[in-house]
């Protein structure tokens, strides 16, 4: 190992080689996903900026409280969010299935995993739209802000306009990654991976899945945590 | 077109390495949800202060391991590791400057704006339906 890896580093900007030893494509969706994390970034640092210029912030663990199917007055904090987030981190291994199992060209895995990983994906869709319907029943939206600040005094709407708008924005890549994963499972179904002898365009569906994760990550402990 | 079919190595992997991953991501957002309960009980400024910052260590070590293992940048050539995270590092700059610019913005406006700083001290009276109704009503 360790003799092949210099024998390549030595010469892998002499030409003729590929210095990533990625595909194209992949390549690029990695970049792309770099810019979508600073576009992310730039979302959450604006929203820590306007909360450290603050002086009071409505408490997470009161406004995201309920729970599907539970009484009206129920207190269960983080519970619900947890589900979402263990949602996401079970499709995100159901991806990581799938893509192995492209690697393999195991035709049939790929297809359980990818169904399950868009299973997944509607779950955690159907949850946030669970939220948003309760939060909006609340009288929370975009410009509205029925919750007040932890020590009892107003809130502004900063609070709801960021979470909509964060939250919001990361309910659409969750939305087109399950698009992008019905395409690929179509395109799997329809054996045009089997005619190309590869897989790896289950492997950038996988990268972009794997994405929406981790902002989910960062969104959790911004807005739910911390 | 027809490079593809040469295989890129895929050194490393496999269901145990999947399975690990796993489990240490499950483990750190239990121990985040730990932290996140433990800390409604605490009043302390300095303590929930240091409750926050674990929980955003406990962050990044799951977004290395999503980065890393599932989204298997670890396994690929240097190169490619160093030009997707040395431009990240502008988040260092990104994070600090723009944090400290929002909280120099609150301490002038405070020792400035009396409007603002009197603002912040009014309680809220409890609304009919409000949220603070149900509170009380629990």
């Amino acid at each position: 190992m360790s003799t092949t890896t210099t024998a390549t580093t030595t010469n892998l900007w002499g030409g003729g080689k590929s210095p990533f030893n990625v595909e194209y494509g992949k390549l690029m969706m990695w970049y792309f996903l770099m810019s979508d994390a600073f576009t992310f970034g730039a979302f959450l640092i604006s929203y820590g900026t306007i909360r450290f210029s603050t002086n009071g912030w409505p408490d997470p663990n009161e406004v995201f409280r309920s729970f599907p199917f539970a009484a009206e007055g129920v207190h269960a904090p983080l519970v619900f969010v947890s589900v979402m987030t263990f949602i996401l981190i079970i499709s995100s291994v159901t991806m990581v299935l799938a893509v192995q199992a492209g690697q393999n060209m195991d035709k049939k895995a790929v297809v359980r995993n990818l169904i399950l990983t868009i299973i997944g994906g509607i779950a955690f869709l159907s949850c946030q739209a669970w939220e948003w319907n309760h939060l909006f029943h609340e009288g929370a939206w975009w410009g509205r802000n029925p919750f007040m600040n932890a020590d009892g005094t107003a809130s502004s709407t900063n609070f709801t306009n960021y979470f909509f708008t964060i939250t919001g924005f990361h309910g659409f890549h969750v939305f087109s990654g399950v698009i992008i994963n019905i395409i690929m499972l179509i395109m799997t179904l329809a054996d045009k991976f089997e005619q190309r002898g590869h897989y790896l365009m289950i492997e950038k569906a996988g990268l972009y899945w794997h994405f929406v994760d981790l902002v989910w990550v960062f969104v959790f402990t911004c807005f739910y945590l911390i | 077109m027809s490079h593809t079919a040469t295989h890129e190595a895929h050194s490393g992997g496999g269901t145990k390495e999947i399975i690990k991953v796993t489990i240490i991501l499950s483990v750190l957002t239990i121990v985040e949800l730990i932290l996140g309960f433990w800390m409604m009980g605490i009043t302390e400024p300095g303590f929930r202060l240091a409750i926050k910052g674990t929980i955003v260590i406990l962050m990044m070590a799951k977004a290395f391991y999503i980065v890393a293992y599932f989204m298997h940048l670890k396994h690929e050539v240097k190169n490619l590791i160093m030009t997707i995270c040395v431009p990240l590092f502008l988040f260092v700059w990104f994070i600090t400057a723009f944090l400290y610019d929002g909280n120099s913005f609150k301490t002038l406006r405070n020792r400035y704006d009396k409007h603002f700083k009197e603002q912040s001290t009014i309680k809220v009276p409890a609304k009919a339906e409000g949220h603070s109704e149900k509170k009380s009503a629990e």
